[in-house]
């Protein structure tokens, strides 16, 4: 199987005396890493400058809110029953009178952990919730944490704000992460 | 002497020291800014603006690591090992005259640590001193791996001097002195730098340099694919530090050498006229001085060039198996050496200076000749 057209048969031939040198040899050889000295680096500076990662990037995982305000988790149970590595826990309570503009389906999630330091962000749960509550977000990393108190998200840090939707409609979505106004829309 | 006289000496010695391990510790960084152009990357940045401050933040880590000393191992040699590298390698800079004179209150004073008429012996001496670093250290570890590591050094820098000292002869016999201070005057003007005289000495010359300094393509002492990390696998702490740090004031040693006996020193084309030029507008006194200066940055220059071209080598060409570093030494570039001297000698006979270009042109077209000869080879595509 040939791969690329660059490939040479090894032969084992004696050299010439201009081979014997190696002088040619080397000339040419420092020129090849003389041009790649001034040759514009790839290189990325990250943590001052981030790319875009792509519209199906998975990031920080977010509760979705329906067009209402209200969250749309009715504690169903399937994203923790899909997770993989089980980062997903929860506890469901019953919606009371009085509460239909918090909460949109009449169980919802009191309590929705999931825990970072197990999730390897495959984006099953986001597969697998039937009502689109639970997404993984393209334009936002977890931070980093240095405690073990930190890992655990309860719903204080995965229900999205109102005045920080997150919407990704098509794949034609751009907004990287040093941007985030870009993501944030009224829908 | 004086006691102004002793004063402006010791300054200079000083600074010499301090010049010479400020280059040696930011060689360090210089190193990895270079490999990671070479290689399209950027090389250490974070610390400080372009990575400035990493050679000290290197110089912190190696002060704080753990000083490890094996227990089989000869403590005293042990010690001895990495301070007898960076002794000698420290040693060196004494005599390489770094810029011509300064004039004050009618004292002219040589901008050199020591003027001695055998310069370039105890360059020789003091540089052939440096293997007793590597191969003690080497000993002392009591593993074999560095015991190799510290044979390989010896027996290659053995090898190599010779062929290094045979080159030097061929300037030695042109200018007629030892002092490294009477070889720069020897190449006033340009076409006289013995670049252009001894070009083939030059080529042999270098090529010791690179196996004198344990640099790639010659570093086999310390090749980390056969020999763990060499002559200072059991070394930690600031004691590797030293050992890494005599090599990179070696390569700042070697290149001031190589520069003050093939480019010239601190001289530079149309050198006369602008010491004129300056001593004509700000007087006998400052205008020399100011000539000195410009003559230093352009010897600094030359020396800066010289160590990156150290580094653009180290990161171009692979490693030399042992057999071909040996046939190298022996077989070729002490031949060529020899035979360099024979021309040359024949050339100060009958006053031909640019004697040796006919070897270089002999060999060129002997080159020429065999590649053309040489039967073509035929590109085959790879089979699948």
């Amino acid at each position: 199987m040939q791969l690329t057209n660059r490939s040479k048969q090894v032969s084992n031939k004696e050299m010439t005396l201009a081979e014997k040198m190696y002088l040619p040899a080397i000339a040419q050889g420092l020129a090849i890493t003389i041009k790649h000295f001034f040759q514009k680096k790839p290189t990325i500076q990250y943590p001052e400058v981030k790319r875009y990662l792509g519209p199906i990037f998975r990031g920080h995982h977010v509760l979705k809110r329906d067009e209402e305000g209200r969250e749309r988790c009715t504690a169903c149970g399937l994203c923790s029953l899909a997770c993989p590595a089980e980062a997903i826990s929860m506890v469901a309570a019953e919606r009371k009178k009085g509460e239909e503009n918090l909460y949109r389906e009449e169980k919802y999630a009191a309590v929705y952990e999931i825990n970072m330091l197990r999730c390897i962000f495959c984006g099953l749960c986001e597969e697998a919730c039937p009502k689109q509550a639970v997404y993984l977000r393209h334009d936002r990393f977890v931070p980093v944490f240095t405690e073990r108190d930190q890992v655990i998200y309860g719903k204080d840090r995965l229900v999205e704000q109102l005045d920080d939707r997150y919407v990704r409609t098509g794949s034609e979505v751009r907004a990287t992460p040093t941007e985030p106004t870009l993501s944030r829309s009224a829908t | 002497m004086n006691l102004t006289e002793l004063i402006i000496k010791s300054i200079i010695i000083l600074v010499i020291f301090g010049v010479t391990l400020v280059i040696a510790m930011y060689s360090t960084w210089a190193e990895r800014k270079v490999a990671g152009f070479m290689q399209d990357r950027l090389g250490p940045n974070r610390a400080g603006p372009f990575g400035l401050l990493q050679p000290l933040a290197d110089a912190g880590k190696m002060f704080f690591k753990e000083d490890f000393i094996p227990s089989q191992a000869n403590k005293w040699l042990f010690i001895i090992g990495p301070c007898l590298a960076i002794l000698t390698a420290l040693m060196s800079s004494a005599v390489i005259p770094f810029g011509d004179s300064i004039r004050y209150e009618g004292l002219t004073i040589p901008v050199q640590g020591v003027e001695i008429n055998i310069g370039i012996l105890y360059v020789f001496g003091v540089v052939s001193l440096g293997v007793y670093g590597i191969m003690v250290g080497g000993w002392a570890s009591n593993n074999k791996f560095s015991l190799l590591g510290a044979i390989r050094a010896a027996s290659q820098n053995i090898s190599y001097e010779i062929a290094m000292g045979l080159a030097i002869i061929a300037i030695l016999m042109m200018t007629g002195s030892l002092s490294l201070r009477s070889i720069v005057a020897g190449q006033e003007s340009f076409l006289t730098w013995n670049v252009f005289t001894q070009p083939l000495g030059f080529i042999i010359f270098l090529t010791c340099a690179f196996a004198e300094c344990n640099r790639t393509p010659f570093d086999l002492p310390e090749c980390e694919t056969e020999l763990v990390g060499g002559y200072h696998t059991e070394y930690s702490s600031m004691k590797l530090g030293f050992y890494l740090f005599a090599e990179y004031i070696n390569m700042f040693v070697s290149s001031a050498v190589i520069s003050t006996l093939y480019f010239g020193g601190y001289h530079y084309p149309f050198m006369n006229t602008v010491h004129n030029a300056l001593t004509g507008s700000l007087g006998e006194v400052t205008g020399h001085n100011l000539a000195t200066l410009i003559g230093m940055l352009v010897l600094f220059a030359k020396i800066f060039f010289f160590i990156f071209f150290f580094m653009w080598v180290r990161w171009t060409l692979p490693r030399f198996r042992y057999d071909q570093l040996m046939n190298l030494g022996w077989k070729s570039l002490i031949p060529l050496s020899i035979l360099n001297v024979v021309v040359t000698g024949f050339g100060l006979l009958y006053d031909i200076e640019y004697a040796s270009w006919l070897i270089v042109i002999v060999m060129v077209v002997l080159a020429v000749m065999s590649s053309a000869r040489a039967p073509k080879r035929v590109v085959q595509p790879q089979r699948s």
